[in-house]
């Protein structure tokens, strides 16, 4: 089986809530000078599961990722995992692209890249929570979607899914080729080995441009999106925590019990 | 451009039932179409829809479509996607709402590429411009730690999904009418490229937790899945269910289904108690509905406390088995 992996550069979503800032002129998060971006999570839930399948059964997992300002030991991560091959999208005339430039420029990669059995996405990225490109890269290239797994297996030829519900889950056959989204479900992606990481650090990627792809520049870009963004801003908390009086945890514990009765929440 | 009007939501049917966000989406989507002056409509899809479209008028809409048809038993993208490709086309409408749960967030993106037309997920506000009619959306970013105000100038329909709960439904009301339409699916069953095998049911012990007034979630502090079963004292105790943060599911503490937050359930109830856990805004995300929230982690600057009513810093297993012991007291007393 040959994997195509999309894969997506974003601020740690980790970063405590307190340290988040944003730039509202400018309609952008501000990137924290101390901390390294990340691999979007589920996108390396999606890694995860391409991994298994090559584990079992062999085959070649390329990684594909756009974006700008692309930090080299974040996006050769999945190399390190063991992922094969790394292609970047590289391109300043991709700012400001939405979730339809985005998988526009990833469909007209993965046909340049040619010959795929599957392509897996995270089930949304960490910073727009969307989850429309995996969608819409299925829409383009024409083939069936399936989102999102918890579990993907290969059996005679055939994808069987386990597809995230939300009281279960549902067993969905498909045949390749096929895009499926994966979701932290799946489970804890594996950690990178040291064998892994001077493998990576060995590895050139690949770097296409807008013009290496031919994209239509009508189609990429701020000035392509179809929503229009006309405010960004941090809600304001109106809850002020009131903490339980004592000296002891376990007399916070009796006093907290005290506190709700007084609230009538008991 | 041939002219859109109207709302438009695509409900969802469960055993000839509307499922309740369902109902939400008809109560802001009544609203919208109000604000225009405008008619609402419901599609829904399925296989064996019966009195669930009168359902749909009793709670707000004015003609519902009905797409009932064997082949559409089952959600499947290739099928839902042609289904509402068509009825779109044929319908165009100016708005059109889907609920932002399993079918809604899978086929929204697919059909909005299709009709070559922006969708915004997960929206938590909805309303329209007095000035230029359009449907100004309001969606969490980053993991909720902010808010972004979006607006679908250039094309039609105006796609929105909507957090589940986020939107209060309208109240019965067995006086109205309207129309019920049925259009037909004509689906090929050669286009559907993929097979529903099984549906498995997570098996829910006691109550669920969407529908609890008490919810009590753990998360990474907890250690361990038997940390957990101190929290499932607490909830007995309470008549609450218990949930967790993304850590403990990941890890197989817990069931994946107890996952509380923006990709896991979304919770509502009177008194939510957090332990051990963060607050990353992933799963604030899931609980913003809380009416009263309650927390009790070692760490003073944990982002829990920025939202909690009532805090207690310490450890928790020192903390509970006082609490447990003082509410044991005080609910028998």
């Amino acid at each position: 089986m040959n994997i195509i992996v999309c894969v997506k550069q974003v601020l740690d979503p980790e970063l405590p809530p307190s340290a988040f800032k944003i730039d509202p002129e400018a309609k952008k998060a501000i990137a924290p000078r101390d901390r390294a971006p990340v691999i979007s999570p589920f996108d390396e839930n999606a890694v995860e599961a391409a991994l298994r399948i090559k584990d079992a059964h062999g085959g070649t997992i390329t990684t594909l990722c756009l974006g700008r300002d692309l930090d080299m030991a974040v996006v050769k991560k999945p190399l390190s995992m063991g992922a094969d091959e790394l292609v970047l999208l590289q391109d300043d005339a991709f700012e400001g692209s939405d979730s339809f430039a985005t998988a526009y420029a990833l469909a007209t990669a993965i046909k340049k890249i040619g010959e795929f059995d599957l392509i897996f996405c995270g089930r949304q990225s960490a910073d727009w929570d969307a989850g429309q490109v995996g969608s819409g890269i299925a829409e383009l290239l024409g083939i069936p979607s399936v989102t999102p797994a918890q579990k993907i297996e290969i059996k005679d030829g055939k994808v069987v899914v386990e597809r995230v519900v939300a009281d279960g889950y549902e067993i969905v056959e498909v045949s390749p080729p096929a895009l499926i989204t994966v979701s932290n479900e799946l489970g804890e992606p594996r950690y990178p080995t040291m064998k892994g990481i001077m493998v990576a650090k060995k590895k050139t990627a690949t770097v296409w441009t807008a013009q290496d792809l031919g994209l239509d520049r009508s189609m990429i870009g701020a000035s392509a999106a179809k929503s229009k963004m006309l405010k960004l801003f941090i809600p304001v908390r109106e809850a002020r925590c009131e903490f339980v009086a004592g000296e002891t945890a376990e007399e916070f514990g009796a006093n907290l019990a005290l506190k709700l009765r007084e609230a009538k929440l008991l | 451009m041939a002219e859109y009007k109207g709302v438009l939501i695509c409900g969802e049917v469960t055993e000839g039932r509307l499922e309740s966000f369902s109902l939400e989406l008809l109560g802001i989507g009544r609203k919208l179409a109000d604000d225009l002056g405008q008619e609402l409509g419901a599609v829904l899809l399925g296989s064996g829809i019966g009195d669930a479209a009168k359902e749909a008028i009793l709670f707000g809409a004015d003609k519902v479509y009905v797409v009932d048809d064997p082949l559409l038993k089952d959600y499947q993208t290739d099928s839902y996607t042609a289904v509402m490709e068509k009825v779109c086309k044929q319908l165009l409408p100016d708005i059109l709402l889907l609920g932002q749960g399993a079918i809604g967030r899978d086929l929204a993106p697919r059909l909005a590429f299709r009709l070559g037309t922006g969708v915004t997920m997960d929206c938590i506000e909805l309303a329209i411009d007095p000035e230029t009619k359009l449907m100004v959306q309001t969606k969490p970013v980053y993991g909720g730690n902010a808010l972004a105000v979006l607006v679908c100038e250039q094309t039609k329909p105006q796609i929105a999904t909507i957090r589940v709960k986020a939107m209060a439904p309208l109240e019965r009301d067995d006086s109205r009418t309207g129309e019920i339409i049925s259009i037909p699916a004509e689906l090929d069953p050669a286009a559907m490229r993929t097979k529903v095998l099984d549906k498995v049911k997570e098996e829910v012990v006691g109550i669920k937790l969407e529908d609890a007034r008490v919810v009590v979630c753990g998360g990474r502090g907890i250690g361990g899945p038997e940390g957990f079963s101190q929290l499932e004292e607490v909830a007995k105790l309470l008549g609450g269910a218990v949930g967790a943060t993304r850590p403990p599911c990941d890890s197989g503490w817990v069931a994946a289904h107890l996952q509380v937050g923006l990709t896991g359930k979304i919770v509502t109830p009177d008194v939510y108690v957090g332990i051990g856990l963060s607050g990353s805004s992933q799963h604030i995300a899931g609980i913003s509905g809380a009416k009263n929230i309650i927390a009790i982690n070692k760490d003073p600057e944990a982002n829990i406390f920025r939202v909690a009513h009532y805090g207690a810093v310490g450890d928790y297993k020192k903390v509970l088995p006082t609490f447990i012991q003082k509410c044991t007291e005080l609910l028998s007393g």
